[in-house]
């Protein structure tokens, strides 16, 4: 198949950045959009021009490396697909192809189509943990958890951290992202002590990350391509709620851990 | 972080006020419907009614601010959050798509504003009765004197209907987005809060609009 | 080179507890003096630098990667081995050492595999404590499957997702640590060379994959957690950024290079679709237990499989392996399905496909029944070649999985560089020369969680090493070396990519170098590997600044080393005379095909010592003793 490509190209943090039209004809349908865009690559370079940077690893939906947001789409059109899972039959025969970065103050351009996504980290480092050592906890199984709630958990711990949602949301918001994170250790039993503590510290980083806030349109829902649920962003709503009227908050001097 | 910031400073808790404020103001909108709707039961209940609601005294007092107050508070989050979320993005996508976000979602600062501007004028109309100097010449107490009055003049009642629009609007996404906010989507909830929005928007549409339209046609005079 | 590998000495159940009993230690208030390096965030190096901060020693911790939590281990599907025996069905430590030992077909160290299999219970604790979602019963406690080459179901998962789960588990561990300021953590940085002073490995030079800035980082120790070399082969199920570079510069500073033709092929992965194809998906193993394998029995037969009566197709794994059937362990399931392509009866465009056919299996149980249990990969499979396996069988072929050589290290995982340990896939440790399924997490995570928690401090007590820093003449030279090597590469401005040289590498190796080896093949690829070396430093075109990201120029420094690597590994491949788990030399098998090992002359790990540019790398040998497991033949019929 024969295809027009429009991608943003910028050379590095901070400098101009253009969308560039760049034909791809002889494209097969059963190559991943990935792959389309390797072959791409190897024809810019034979002409002598530098290749398309984008982030990738995996290469199998699960790393949350890739992120491009295809015609508009995080991940473009399929639903519940990364990037790299999605194949060039999804598209037509000379389609117009539009292929930008994932767009939010907080997820800096670094090249072309690669982000800086350090701000997920940062919010996962603000609480995302249960504090133990590496030691001796108890025996495994003297920790039942319900399969209902383990269950649930799970549904929110598939999050690959991909950063979709932030692209979607007309708003720049983490919120699917930090909720998923949020819900997971909140509904077992060894997230329980730092439950409240957890969720103060992940909302107040996602802030201070300068992320946009959430008005609940869904965009990231439908972009996920874990699909995972707007009712975890309810469920972090409650979280907060209950936590800032029940937590303390920290005294001067002990800044928190 | 005190409380206080917890709720006004933190993205979570400022949607909770949004949500609140949000609540208190439908329920407003709703009492001031039903009220307003008794215009069809002719002018002596309409006028008793209002009579009634004015003999409220401190009571009257005390919704009035509370009411106030929410609104300003709804106004300010309104704008503080809305003034942010455009700064969350400073570029934008060349191609832009939208997957499931209603449209109603994306414009609520704007019909949320429009509303703004009604209720400026509104209270200008009936309440401080500075736009019609003619409902000067009204008796004293006939509020159904002054809505006749009011929209007999058709460009008044068309901006009443237009803004009555905006108004379903912001409260089509609005009123379910607002169990969102206060965590309330969930489950065997989520089929009655998604509808809820559109019904409540069309009874305020078809509700408000209808009065300006029967005053305009002679149905109520 | 000295391998002494330092195995205490006693029974082997009592090996560990008395070496962590004779281990020196270091006290708290003296930790933060200790900086450790650990360049990887996997499941080996996230686990290490957690702990290792928690105990107070001062860590960076290196990935190339946006993201620590994206590190290739975050891709394992099927699940992680522990002998908690939770089912009762018979199983124990012993039994995890004995099963690990044979699978790895005798060419493991006993000791270590006991080790191993000791802490694994421990892993699934530490999980758990950390909130692992890990699949469970109704009752709430943990679930249990059966994996490839074991008896009893030891196996613990979370869907099919278990490396995520893990290494998110890993990941938190180390967030924690991050913000209490005991880890730092450096993303996107690429480590390019070792730095040895006096001897020890006290530290990395690495380059920021963003700005292109050349730094040094100095410690007290170097720990190298840093992922398999499979994509030696261009075509594997591993990561795309997955390289050998960390190992083979720690390799040409003087560590031994154990056993690197020790690769795995894994049997179910959906098989090539063209010559654009860039990464191979694998399929879950257990999709065997239901599938039945065949191909046509005619050669070039076209026609579609419903159209082949049931007399025209050859079921070859149950017509070879009786009693195991489609079950044969991965490296006979894998060859076999080779010999079929080989003899031109392969499927699907190319010819190098073979069928698993789930049409018995939906007669049996309905289409239902297989959704139930292979759903999520039945829609895999569609979502990537568009085929419906529900009416159409899956075409199926072998795959590079994971590699059981790599850098050696002793009983401590320390390798023969003093200060340089080495964890998880990267190292050569446990699984001899093939990996039971469910047992790379597992040691990855006792690696991390269990073991260099109490080696790496007794190094510390009983060596005195001075604190350096990197203004050293040592530090300078590396970090020159990595800046010269850059911009040779971005000078040399010939005609082909980089990824075309990965490519042709690739295909030596996968054809001379794969599932099958031969004496003469080896010898073609070692004459064609220097060849295409030097090809590529004359020729390769690596656009782009060095001051800035630049993804040829990352590729172009690992598909280098790659270059190098490959030879080894057809070195290492064809000095060993025998057949034994991944190695299968076709000289060397039994009258009906199967791995001929030769315990006589081979029952050690051979170690190979680089000797600098151009000379032969020498062979050492660490001879493999087997005092609790008796060396016997494995046999599949
Ligand atoms: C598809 C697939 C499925 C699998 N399923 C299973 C399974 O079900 N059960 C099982 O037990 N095993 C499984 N395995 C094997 C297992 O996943 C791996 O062996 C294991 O995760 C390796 O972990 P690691 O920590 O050693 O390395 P990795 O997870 O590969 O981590 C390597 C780390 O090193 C870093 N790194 C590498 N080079 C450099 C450098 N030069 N500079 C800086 N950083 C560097 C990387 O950034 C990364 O953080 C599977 C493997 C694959 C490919
Ligand atoms: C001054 C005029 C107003 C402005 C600028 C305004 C603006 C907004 C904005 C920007 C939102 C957030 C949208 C979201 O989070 O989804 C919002 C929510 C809401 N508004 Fe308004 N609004 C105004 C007046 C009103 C009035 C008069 C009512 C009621 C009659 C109302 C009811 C609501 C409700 C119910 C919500 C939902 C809260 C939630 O999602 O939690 N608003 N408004
Ligand atoms: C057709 C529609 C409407 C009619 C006919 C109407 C009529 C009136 C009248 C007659 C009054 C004055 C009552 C009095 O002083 O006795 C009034 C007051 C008011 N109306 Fe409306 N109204 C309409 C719609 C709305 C809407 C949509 C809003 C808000 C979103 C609104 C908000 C108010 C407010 C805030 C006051 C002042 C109440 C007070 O004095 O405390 N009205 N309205
Ligand atoms: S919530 Fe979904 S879209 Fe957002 S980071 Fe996680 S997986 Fe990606
Ligand atoms: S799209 Fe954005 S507005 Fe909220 S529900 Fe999702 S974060
Ligand atoms: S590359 Fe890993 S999820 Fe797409």
């Amino acid at each position: 198949m024969d295809i027009t490509l429009h991608v943003w190209r910028q050379r590095k943090s901070g400098a101009e950045g253009k969308m560039e039209t760049i034909e791809a004809p002889g494209i097969s349908d059963s190559a991943s959009f990935l792959e389309m865009l390797d072959i791409v690559n190897e024809r810019l370079q034979a002409k002598g021009q530098e290749p398309i940077a984008f982030d990738h690893d995996c290469r199998e939906g699960i790393c949350g490396s890739c992120s491009l947001v295809i015609n508009g789409e995080p991940h473009g059109p399929e639903y519940g697909t990364t990037s790299c899972q999605l194949h060039m039959r999804s598209f037509k025969n000379g389609q117009h192809i539009f292929v930008e970065p994932w767009r939010a103050r907080a997820f800096p351009v670094i090249k072309d189509l690669v982000v800086d996504r350090s701000a997920f980290d940062r919010i996962q480092q603000a609480g995302g943990f249960v504090s133990i050592n590496t030691g001796s906890p108890q025996d495994a199984n003297c920790l039942p958890v319900p399969k209902q709630n383990a269950d649930k958990a799970f549904d929110a711990a598939v999050c690959i951290g991909c950063g979709a949602c932030v692209a979607a949301c007309k708003n720049a918001s983490p919120m699917l992202f930090v909720s998923a994170q949020v819900t997971q250790l909140s509904l077992l039993p060894q997230g329980q002590p730092e439950r409240a503590k957890r969720v103060l510290a992940m909302v107040d980083q996602m802030k201070k990350e300068g992320f946009g806030n959430c008005t609940n349109q869904y965009e990231c829902e439908a972009a996920c391509p874990k699909e995972i649920s707007v009712e975890h962003i309810a469920r972090m709503n409650r979280e907060y709620f209950r936590a800032a009227i029940r937590e303390e908050s920290p005294k001067e001097g002990h800044g928190g851990e | 972080m005190t409380l206080c910031d917890r709720l006004f400073k933190s993205p979570v808790g400022a949607k909770m006020l949004m949500a609140v404020t949000g609540l208190m103001l439908t329920g407003f909108v709703l009492a001031h419907l039903s009220g307003n709707l008794l215009i069809f039961a002719g002018r002596d209940v309409f006028n008793a009614y209002a009579k009634g609601l004015h003999s409220l005294g401190a009571l009257l007092w005390v919704a009035r601010i509370g009411l106030l107050g929410a609104f300003a508070l709804h106004l300010y989050l309104a704008i503080t959050l809305t003034t942010q979320n455009r700064a969350a993005r400073p570029v934008g996508y060349a191609h832009e798509a939208t997957m499931q976000a209603t449209l109603a979602s994306r414009y609520m600062i704007h019909t949320g504003m429009l509303m703004f501007a009604f209720i400026v004028y509104h209270l200008a109309h009936y309440t401080f009765r500075v736009v019609n100097p003619e409902f000067a010449s009204l008796e004293e107490g006939d509020v159904y004197g002054m809505v006749i009055a009011g929209f007999s003049s058709p460009a008044v009642s068309a901006f009443y209907v237009l803004s009555m629009t905006a108004l379903a609007a912001h409260l089509r996404h609005g009123v379910s987005s607002l169990f969102q906010s206060l965590g309330l989507y969930h489950g065997n909830l989520n089929p009655v809060t998604d509808k809820l929005g559109p019904i409540v928007a069309l009874i305020v549409l078809v509700g408000f609009s209808s009065i300006p339209i029967a005053v305009l046609t002679g149905l109520v005079k | 080179m000295n391998l002494d590998s330092k195995t205490p000495s006693g029974p082997i159940a009592g090996k560990w507890e008395k070496h962590k009993f004779e281990m020196k230690l270091i006290n708290p208030a003296n930790r933060r003096k200790y900086d450790v390096i650990v360049v990887g965030s996997g499941l080996a190096g996230a686990s290490a630098a957690a702990t290792l901060g928690g105990l107070g020693y001062n860590v960076s911790c290196f990935c190339f990667q946006d993201s620590p939590r994206r590190a290739h281990s975050i891709a394992a599907q099927g699940g992680i081995n522990a002998a908690k025996n939770y089912q009762g069905d018979g199983d124990s430590v012993f039994r995890l050492f004995y099963d690990t030992i044979k699978g790895g077909d005798f060419r493991s160290r006993e000791a270590n595999v006991y080790r191993l299999a000791e802490v694994s219970r421990n892993i699934i604790d530490q999980c758990v404590a950390q909130g692992v979602p890990f699949a469970r019963d109704y009752g709430g406690l943990l679930d249990n499957r059966s994996f490839g080459g074991a008896q009893v179901s030891r196996t613990f998962y979370a869907r099919g997702q278990t490396g995520q789960q893990l290494l998110l588990g890993a990941y938190s561990a180390l967030n924690r640590e991050i913000n209490r300021g005991s880890v730092k953590m450096f993303s996107r940085k690429e480590m390019l060379e070792l730095v040895i002073v006096d001897g020890r490995a006290r530290g990395v030079i690495v380059r920021d994959l963003v700005t292109g800035e050349v730094t040094s980082h100095a410690a007290h120790a170097v720990i190298l957690a840093s992922g398999g070399y499979g994509n030696v082969f261009y075509l594997s199920t591993n990561a795309k950024g997955s390289n050998v570079t960390a190992t083979w510069r720690a390799h040409l500073k003087g560590a031994g290079f154990a056993n690197p033709c020790y690769t795995q092929i894994h049997p179910t992965c959906i098989p090539v679709s063209g010559d654009y194809q860039s990464k191979l998906t694998l399929m879950s193993e257990s999709l065997r237990n239901d599938g039945r394998v065949w191909v046509p029995k005619k050669k070039g037969d076209t026609r579609s499989p419903q159209q082949i009566p049931e007399d025209e197709r050859d079921y070859y794994l149950e017509r070879k392996y009786p009693s195991f059937g489609n079950l044969a362990p991965r490296d006979i399931a894998s060859r076999s399905a080779k010999e079929a392509c080989d003899d031109g009866r392969g499927v699907g465009p190319g010819g190098l496909g073979v069928y698993l056919d789930f049409a018995d299996s939906i007669k049996r149980g309905g289409e239902d029944g297989i959704k139930r249990k292979y759903g999520n990969l039945f829609h895999m499979y569609k979502k990537i070649t568009a085929e419906n396996p529900y009416k159409t069988p899956m075409r199926i072929y072998p795959a590079v999985h994971y590699t059981m050589g790599g850098l050696w290290v002793d009983y401590n995982l320390m390798s023969n560089v003093p200060g340089l340990f080495v964890l998880g896939e990267a190292n050569f440790s446990d699984h001899g020369a093939n990996r039971l399924g469910a047992s790379a997490l597992m040691q990855g995570l006792a690696d991390g969680y269990f073991v260099i928690p109490y080696t790496l401090p007794n190094y510390f007590a009983s060596e005195s090493l001075a604190k350096i820093d990197t203004s050293d003449q040592a530090f300078k030279a590396a970090e020159e070396g990595v800046r010269q090597r850059t911009k040779t590469l971005l000078g040399i401005n010939g005609s082909r990519t980089v990824d075309s040289f990965h490519r042709e590498l690739g295909k030596i190796m996968w054809d001379k170098c794969g599932m099958a080896r031969d004496k003469a093949g080896l010898e073609d690829a070692l004459n064609k590997i220097p060849k295409l070396r030097e090809e590529f430093w004359q020729n390769v075109k690596v656009l782009g600044e060095s001051e800035n990201l630049n993804q040829s120029l990352e590729k172009a420094g690992r598909v280098a080393d790659f270059l190098e690597f490959g030879e080894l590994m057809c070195r290492d491949a064809l000095h060993r005379e025998e057949s034994c788990g991944g190695h299968f030399r076709t000289e060397h098998q039994t009258p009906d095909g199967e791995a001929k090992r030769n315990d006589n002359d081979f029952c050690y790990a051979g170690v190979w010592e680089y000797k600098g540019a151009g000379q032969k790398s020498t062979l050492h040998k660490e001879p493999l003793a087997f005092e609790n497991v008796k060396l016997a033949t494995r046999s599949y019929k």
